[in-house]
């Protein structure tokens, strides 16, 4: 027994070396890694959307001078910004999830934690980018006789959100990649599914190596995606 | 038109405005000069609420701005203001510039709104700019945009905050002659001006405010050829030596 053993690690260990096992392991489970990448897509992508969604009130909330929102605003902006994501994640999975919605996934906790993390850093992001338009342009439009609301709406946001899409396109290859911390609560994104079946060819530097490629050309897709859409914006 | 009693205003520390009263009847041209800091603007920004006062009394069309319970927003309506630096929204045209207001806030049909504005372009002779981006548009062009953009609201008042002041010199002539073309159709008007000869011609009364009283009042061509107030002296002597 401990001599068949031996001649399968050291089998192992000259296929490792030589590098043929590892691209075999890691050809035959490339829809298995695009799987795990999809997973992770779509945690991103909704994590990005209610993230936006939440940034945008909580940025609202925060510059609308009324005390009961503005303090909401900064204590969540606080907190998610003051505690890292990976502690989050287990808090809202195993301490927060089961006491208001037992059944659950860790998917739903995933997306969960991911677009409260995120929304937290949009809101500073649109907040800046509302406070970076001209002073005038409020005054403008009030003076015009519009309300706040109406002000904010078709004069300040629209000139606002220029100037915040450069580092939102930063904050959404953060999410992406931030994704990868949901592994702990066994959502089998691209990460877990790199560590499971690492766990079972232990082929390392083949297994990271296109995890690490994977997430890279998502996010060099998403940075050429912002450059474009940055060209474009300049040129309006 | 424009009431205003015993108003006060403070930045901090600083009073800005001391115990100003002043009257506007309709179809009046106010000029308002004197050495900057002297709280002109400040008055100017009270009349719409861009400042707040601190105390005294703002009736505007029968309506008291200083009241809780006036809705700010409609009082606005009837006033139009003009910034010295124009303040045109960048991310429309011209011809947006102007309808967003009506179309907003009023509920105007888009056609009905279009019309006014080529009417309005017209006025102020830009109807071959009405398609352009402010950015493509010369200082005194941007600000006869943001004149008409002002008039689209069919305001009672113009408030006019130094048009002129951050004009090229061979600008500022195009953009006063729109000014005196709506004084002349009986726009009651209040203008804070380094335009002496504008206050001279348009104005039916000048004030002289220096550090947050009104100096001195009168008709134009009493206070620049007979000022009495030695402030008003001294000031019009350095202003007009040029």
């Amino acid at each position: 027994m401990p001599v068949a053993s031996f001649h399968i690690i050291s089998g192992n260990i000259i296929d490792s070396m030589m590098g043929i096992r590892g691209l075999q392991v890691v050809s035959t489970h490339m829809m298995y890694f695009l799987g795990g990448a999809v997973l992770t897509l779509e945690i991103t992508v909704l994590s990005i959307l209610i993230g936006m969604a939440l940034g945008l009130v909580a940025a609202l909330s925060k510059i609308s001078g009324l005390k009961p929102l503005v303090w909401l605003a900064t204590v969540y902006i606080d907190f998610f910004r003051g505690t890292p994501l990976f502690v989050q994640i287990l808090l809202i999975y195993f301490g927060v999830l089961p006491m208001i919605l037992p059944d659950s996934s860790n998917f739903t906790a995933a997306v969960i934690a991911c677009s409260l993390n995120s929304g937290a850093y949009v809101a500073e992001i649109v907040r800046a980018g509302i406070q970076a338009v001209d002073r005038g342009q409020m005054e403008a439009a009030r003076s015009l006789g519009m309300s706040n609301r109406q002000a904010m709406w078709h004069v300040i946001l629209p000139q606002a959100y220029k100037i915040v899409i450069p580092p939102l396109i930063n904050e959404f290859i953060a999410v992406l990649k931030d994704t990868s911390l949901v592994a702990v609560i066994a959502a089998e994104e691209l990460t877990l599914r790199g560590k499971l079946l690492y766990s079972t060819t232990f082929e390392a530097a083949w297994i990271w190596g296109t995890v690490a490629m994977i997430y890279f050309i998502m996010t060099k897709t998403l940075s050429v995606l912002g450059d474009w859409v940055e060209r474009r914006l300049a040129n309006e | 038109m424009i009431d205003i009693r015993d108003l006060h205003k403070h930045f901090g520390k600083l009073e800005v405005l001391k115990g100003i009263n002043c009257h506007v009847k309709p179809s009046e041209v106010v000029c308002v000069i004197g050495p900057s800091g002297s709280g002109k603007s400040t008055l100017l920004r009270c009349i719409n609420h861009l400042e707040s006062p601190d105390a005294g009394q703002i009736v505007i069309d029968g309506q008291e701005l200083t009241h809780h319970q006036t809705d700010i927003n409609t009082v606005r309506q009837k006033v139009g203001m003009v910034f010295q630096l124009f303040n045109l929204f960048p991310h429309k045209t011209t011809l947006e510039n102007i309808t967003m207001a009506p179309l907003i806030i009023k509920g105007m049909a888009r056609d009905q709104a279009e019309e006014l504005a080529r009417e309005l372009l017209r006025k102020v002779g830009l109807m071959d700019k009405i398609n352009v981006y402010p950015a493509q548009l010369s200082g005194g062009q941007k600000q006869r945009v943001a004149i008409a953009r002002a008039l689209a609201m069919q305001p009672k008042i113009m408030l006019f905050d130094e048009p002129t002041s951050a004009l090229d010199p061979e600008m500022v002539g195009e953009v006063l002659a729109v000014m005196k073309d709506l004084a002349i159709e009986g726009m009651t008007m209040v203008v804070v001006t380094h335009e002496m000869g504008f206050a001279r011609e348009v104005g039916d009364r000048v004030i002289f405010m220096d550090e947050g009283v009104i100096m001195e009042e009168g008709l134009p061509e009493n206070i620049f050829s007979n000022p009495r107030n030695p402030r008003t002296q001294s000031f019009l002597s350095k202003v007009l030596q040029v």
